[in-house]
């Protein structure tokens, strides 16, 4: 099957013919396969934001191509808003970006501006609310009577309610507790679940990105430093480090058990996998 | 040790609108901070932990009960300004503590607020500046720097208050994972080399793994208090009041269900490596 | 586009004409302007112009970024000058093309009003270019303190000054992302009629506005936090003191002026 997204070769330069010129994004090129859900990791100024604007438009770039089941988004400058649609964005800190006075109404803005109207707008809205775990009786609410953590739910049922076939993450859970965390990040993998849409998580946290990705993504100095499925990534925890970025605290502990002469897979990120490495070498061990 | 800031039966309502009950964000908090330590307190969001933090330097003055910072009370109008240079202030965002364009005029706004010399103001300065590793960043402009390098800024900015104590309200919450190891590191050795005290606010497991002593919120309340080893042995109440404690721990907490004769006060990867290792070499 | 505002925007730099006090550099450009309206033919005008030519090579500050700094005035600059070139009555017409015509002085008022507004515009960028907001904003507070004495809260309103320059940069970097964030949801800037646009702002304002609030009531906790309790008390970080260069170039500046004034009396 057509990858649903193609980055090919893309750069972008800021600031060209100034002193201030850079690449932020530097020929970088992969693809995204329809339903997956990707992780991608890097250092603030690895080029992630950069990156990800470029996937709904936001950003034109200096020179490649992204491709959106296989047709060039910048075939039709004109329509790019239909791209933006079709390609959700969620930003950081998105609770930020709310203005209506309501709830019901802020998360119709994306859908309405697509010429939703009538008993399809009221659809979407009402099951994008569903999706965030927001009630409906907080839909007649201000958003902004709402705790940070539900004003960001709502925020990202904004864009979730434009039913959008390319979702977007850019650090969903960042400022919030761990409980606040894990709530947001089950809606989401329901979400993944259920509409088997694809996703991209841009997250600084490697344990967050290991325990709901297929697939990672790591950028390094606006370039792709590796790409694989998490065990295959974190198979690589040295190289990881080498380069500043966070391991999993499991892996590591799985790497330094390695290094005391345990027989363990150090490609292993949740608890629950090197937990059962450790009984099965017991059961082993008590059998010899 | 002596005593820098006690608390008793401290309580804090924020103002209720009308016809609605207050509502009680600390609900009696006996504590007290031994000087020279370094505190992490923990809790989910709305637990209290950042009001408490706030009463600390009276940006919040009690409903109920006292606050003492050196034996003077917070509410006390006369010795408001001596308060809040011994307990020093560093907030959540980092774009909203800087109130110059400069780093060298940001650092400089409290000890000129205080009426300090210039001579002095420009040694305090160069100083607090060396003391979080920001020296070579004087004369640039703040919001050209990352979030941790403006966080280390603001706590510059309350080191040359020369402060006995530094309050940090949640002051890693923003940042990404380098960011938050700046400024963990910087408080660390602050509190090691200068030995000012330190109570650092924060929902980050990880970063109670080095404190001296965690306090752990509640619906208002202190519910747990010791150093770190002895309070994530608690996994099953940390789980119950909303906070998970760090992997090392639910690892030997899962093979102690087993029957693996493992420790449960290992918090860094190396200590819990070394215990299994050596579980694993007795079988 | 937002990025292009270069108001109150500071090059740092260690040329002479940073460090001058930033009240000679207010009182330079106050005699600056006062020539500049003194000013009526070539001569004065090749004058100040060498001037200020002088001052942005002694400064180092780049030509480009000086003139980019005209762009939020080019409105008026042309408005200025098509309003002096088709106006003005004079005896004798260069150009007649229906009911528009240009007399000779029309042409000639309209060239040197965009030249003073340009020159105006040039010498007040290349102050704030070279000194930083806070002694600009710090020169002003002293250079008016006098003032205080008719209940003028000046110290407040310098730190005002100084605290909204700080945070241009940070709004302005936040409008950038609130849009972005809002044409994420297909919100559109550009097309429909006047009204249209105007409501396409809504999206923007709203959230621009509360988080301004929002950042104005934590900055306020945060300098008290830092013991700040008003004007009264406090000592600076930078004592301005005026040293021999700002005594020569006052007296340069002064020269210049009252040399403008008596040239202009020729009508040069």
């Amino acid at each position: 099957m057509e990858p649903i997204l193609q980055i090919k070769h893309l750069t972008h330069t800021y600031g060209i013919g100034t002193p201030f010129q850079r690449s932020a994004v530097e020929d970088v090129s992969f693809d995204v396969r329809e339903g997956e859900f990707l992780g991608i990791i890097g250092h603030t100024g690895s080029g992630k934001s950069t990156l990800i604007q470029h996937l709904n438009g936001l950003l034109r770039p200096t020179s490649g191509q992204v491709l959106l089941a296989g047709k060039d988004i910048w075939a039709e400058p004109k329509k790019i808003r239909d791209v933006r649609f079709r390609v959700g964005l969620v930003f950081q800190y998105p609770e930020y970006q709310l203005f209506e006075e309501t709830v019901y109404k802020d998360i119709a803005f994306g859908p309405t501006n697509m010429g939703r109207t009538g008993a399809e707008l009221d659809r979407c809205v009402r099951e994008a609310a569903r999706l965030v775990g927001i009630r409906d009786d907080q839909l007649d609410k201000s958003p902004f009577e709402l705790s940070g953590g539900q004003k960001r739910r709502v925020a990202l049922a904004g864009v979730l309610a434009m039913e959008p076939d390319v979702l977007i993450l850019d650090e969903p859970t960042a400022g919030l507790d761990p409980a606040g965390r894990e709530n947001l990040m089950a809606n989401i993998r329901d979400y993944h679940r259920n509409k088997q849409k694809t996703i991209l998580l841009v997250s600084h946290s490697m344990d967050e990105i290991a325990r709901n990705a297929d697939r990672i993504l790591v950028l390094k100095g606006s370039h792709i430093l590796m790409s694989g499925a998490p065990g295959e990534v974190f198979a690589r925890g040295a190289e990881l480090l080498a380069a500043g970025l966070d391991v999993p605290q499991i892996t590591r502990i799985a790497m330094a058990l390695k290094a005391r002469g345990l027989p363990i897979d150090p490609a292993v990120y949740t608890v629950e996998a090197l937990e059962r490495q450790l009984l099965a070498l017991r059961k082993g061990g008590a059998a010899c | 040790m002596a005593e820098i800031i006690r608390t008793e039966n401290l309580q804090y309502a924020y103002p209720a609108e009308e016809g609605e009950a207050p509502f009680y964000a600390l609900r009696g908090v006996d504590t007290a901070i031994e000087k020279g330590s370094f505190v992490v307190v923990l809790g989910h969001n709305g637990s209290g932990k950042s009001t408490f933090a706030k009463t600390l330097n009276a940006v919040l003055l009690p409903a109920g009960g006292k606050v003492y910072v050196e034996g003077m009370d917070t509410l006390d109008e006369n010795l408001l300004l001596a308060v809040r240079r011994t307990v020093g202030m560093v907030f959540q965002n980092p774009d909203n503590q800087i109130v110059a364009n400069v780093v060298e005029e940001d650092v400089a706004f409290a000890p000129e607020n205080l009426g300090v010399p210039p001579e002095e103001i420009r040694r305090r300065v160069d100083d607090a500046l060396a003391a979080v590793g920001m020296s070579e960043f004087v004369t640039h402009a703040p919001h050209l720097l990352s979030g941790g390098q403006k966080q280390r800024i603001a706590i510059a900015g309350v080191i040359a208050m020369e402060p006995e104590c530094i309050v940090l309200d949640e002051a890693t919450a923003m940042l990404d994972p380098v960011g938050r190891a700046e400024v963990l590191s910087t408080v660390h050795r602050l509190n090691r080399e200068k030995g000012i005290t330190v109570i650092l606010i924060t929902h980050h497991m990880n970063e109670a793994e080095d404190a001296d002593r965690v306090l752990v919120m509640d619906d208002g309340k202190v519910v747990m208090d010791g150093p770190p080893q002895a309070v994530f042995t608690r996994v099953e109440e940390l789980r119950s009041m909303g906070l998970t404690v760090p992997d090392t721990v639910d690892l030997m907490d899962r093979l102690r269900h087993h029957g693996v004769d493992v420790p449960l006060d290992t918090l860094h990867v190396e200590e819990c490596a070394d215990a299994i290792a050596a579980a694993f070499q007795r079988n | 586009m937002l990025k292009d505002i270069t108001l109150g925007q500071y090059f740092p730099g260690n040329t002479i004409a940073h460090r001058l006090d930033p009240r000679t550099k207010i009182l330079l450009v106050v005699l600056y302007i006062v020539a500049l309206f003194c000013a009526k033919g070539i001569v004065t005008y090749a004058l100040l112009a060498a001037c200020l030519a002088i001052c942005v090579r002694i400064s180092h500050v780049g030509l480009r970024q000086l003139v980019r700094g005209l762009k939020p005035v080019l409105f008026i600059m042309i408005f200025t000058g098509i309003l002096n070139l088709f106006f003005t009555p004079g005896t004798r017409y260069v150009v007649e093309w229906g009911f528009l015509r240009i007399s000779d002085t029309g042409l000639y008022n309209a060239v040197f009003m965009v030249l003073r507004i340009m020159l105006l515009i040039m010498g007040t960028f290349l102050m704030t270019y070279t000194t930083s907001p806070i002694s600009l904003t710090d020169g002003l507070e002293r250079l008016l303190n006098w003032m205080k004495r008719f209940r003028v809260p000046v110290h407040e309103l310098a730190m005002m000054m100084s605290i909204a320059l700080r945070f241009i940069p940070t709004l302005i970097e936040e409008t950038d992302k609130i849009m972005s964030a809002q044409k994420a949801r297909g919100a559109d800037f550009e097309s429909g009629n006047l009204v249209q646009k105007a409501k396409a702002m809504i999206p923007i304002l709203v959230p621009l506005f509360i988080s301004a609030f929002r950042r104005a009531d934590e900055l306020a906790t945060a300098m008290e936090c830092r013991c700040y309790h008003g004007g009264e008390g406090r000592t600076r970080l930078h004592v301005l003191r005026y040293a021999p260069r700002d005594i020569i170039a006052l007296c340069l500046g002064g020269a210049i002026t009252v040399g403008v004034v008596v040239l202009s009396r020729f009508g040069l």
